[in-house]
């Protein structure tokens, strides 16, 4: 079971979160990129064996939307990755 | 290739059993072939021996990491089965399930198939209308469902004793699905690994790809593992979780995530349930193995995850969820339990393509890829061997995200 930290309530149990998908790229304008770039906005998200972030909704508890890192292969939360923006 | 029946079973019993073949030999590792498959798993021994049986490709190497038959063809649930929703997959899963049933033959290899059905536990009218919709789409391609009433259904499940008229989710009825089954996942590996050894296919175990190596030009040279570069023209990617690890190092990405899905066994008891027993409403299905164990699946860890163990939660979600249907599975004691990794698409359906590099293909997102591996291998390698699409599966290559035409497939698994 994960301890998830939110703002408002500090660590709180996994189970009192909704998974909210993983952060994809920012959306770009689709008039101003090929339709090539658009589909790949739409339908590729970020597959790292390593730290990946994501959206949890601390639906069970405040209603807060936080953005976590996570390690896809221990689940750890951990650090922002030095290359991340 | 020793065959296996009684009389060598007997000429082999009176030699004390000291005279049989190895299944599958260890040759060395060439440094070229005409195709390299990477993951000695379902997906990738049946393509390389339908590329050898049907196509004459047999100077085919399979590489593996680890050894055969030891990844999510070993963590899987059995279950064989053809309901599907859209036009698109229903063909492709009866294909499979019917080649299923001839490979015991076709492989000499005992596969212990049981051809036992699949009954839905209904508990919601949704679900039930949604059932009815993909039952009337399954007839049209020659699979089979049929709806009973909740009192055939506890007449076939004695063990359903919960979802009374009182419970929060009642039961409402129930959906038969006959072409259902299961068998043996190692006698799948193991016969699909001998059976394309004797046309003459390389299985090298222990050799785990590095990286996949492109030309100057773009085009697939080969791949680097550990024991050196192999070098082929065409290579197969068939690794489950891990594609987009390995395709990102040829610089490809891929529309898929990869998630933890779980299973657990209990101890072996006595027959108690003859059919796959599936509960779309509540979460959870099973099925009871020839030995008696209970073989339990549940919904997936929704986040991403490489990990290959199992979830807290998502074990406490379907145990409890199980009790409430079946309470006498109280007194159950778990023995086992596992997880894999496997990747899956924008639209949960399977990736069969090739892909922006020349000569690289990919089998991936299979979500449930366990029923599919007869047919998937077979189209598989028709795709290599003549670079065009099997009818089978034209409708499941990379080009469906280009022009947004999805095949959705999400809720006819377990995938959410």
């Amino acid at each position: 079971m994960m301890l998830i930290h939110c703002p408002f309530c500090g660590k709180r149990s996994e189970s009192e979160f909704i998974y909210g998908g993983p952060v994809g790229a920012d959306r770009p304008n689709p008039d101003a990129v090929s339709d090539a770039q658009w589909v790949e906005y739409l339908t590729v998200t970020p597959n790292p064996l390593g730290p990946v972030q994501e959206k949890w909704w601390h639906a069970r508890g405040c209603g807060e939307w936080l953005t976590i890192w996570r390690d896809t292969r221990t689940h750890d939360i951990v650090e922002a990755p030095e290359n991340a923006q | 290739m020793q065959t296996y029946n009684i009389f060598s079973l007997a000429r082999n019993a009176l030699t004390g059993h000291q005279n049989w073949q190895k299944a599958w030999r260890s040759p060395p590792l060439k440094d070229q072939y005409d195709v390299v498959v990477i993951g000695a798993g379902g997906h990738g021994l049946s393509t390389a021996y339908y590329l050898a049986k049907e196509f004459g490709i047999t100077n085919v190497a399979v590489l593996d990491r680890g050894w055969l038959g030891g990844g999510n063809i070993a963590r899987n649930t059995l279950t064989i089965r053809s309901n599907y929703m859209r036009d698109e997959s229903i063909p492709f899963y009866v294909k499979s399930v019917a080649m299923y049933e001839g490979l015991t033959k076709e492989l000499n290899f005992n596969m212990m198939h049981s051809k036992r059905t699949m009954v839905d536990v209904v508990q919601t009218y949704p679900k039930m209308r949604e059932l009815r919709r993909r039952q009337l789409t399954m007839d049209i391609y020659g699979s089979t469902y049929e709806q009973i009433s909740t009192e055939e259904l506890r007449r076939r499940i004695p063990a359903l004793t919960g979802g009374g008229p009182d419970a929060r989710l009642p039961v409402i009825g129930g959906m038969v699905h006959t072409d259902a089954g299961v068998n043996r996942h190692d006698a799948v590996a193991w016969g699909y690994a001998r059976g394309a050894d004797a046309l003459g296919v390389e299985i090298h175990q222990q050799t785990a790809v590095k990286s996949i190596l492109r030309g100057t030009d773009g085009a697939i040279q080969g791949v680097e593992t550990n024991r050196g570069t192999v070098r082929a023209k065409k290579v197969v990617v068939a690794v489950s979780g891990h594609t987009t690890t390995l395709t990102e190092t040829a610089g490809l990405k891929l529309p898929l995530r990869t998630m933890n899905l779980t299973a657990f066994v209990s101890e072996p008891v006595k027959p108690l349930v003859d059919v796959i027993v599936n509960c779309p409403d509540s979460g959870f299905y099973f099925s009871q193995s020839d030995k008696g164990e209970m073989v339990i699946g549940g919904a997936p860890d929704m986040g991403q995850s490489f990990r290959r163990d199992i979830k807290q939660h998502v074990f406490e979600d379907t145990v409890t969820a199980m009790l409430s249907l079946f309470p006498a599975f109280k007194k159950l004691k778990l023995m086992r339990q596992w997880g894999g990794h496997l990747d899956i698409a924008h639209d949960a359906s399977p990736i069969m393509s090739k892909t922006d590099v020349g000569g690289l293909f990919v089998t991936a997102g299979w979500w449930g890829g366990y029923k599919a591996i007869p047919a998937g291998g077979l189209t598989l390698a028709h795709l290599v061997a003549k670079d065009q699409p099997h009818p089978l599966m034209a409708s499941f290559t990379l080009g469906r995200f280009k022009h947004l035409d999805f095949v959705l497939e999400s809720g006819t698994t377990t995938a959410r």
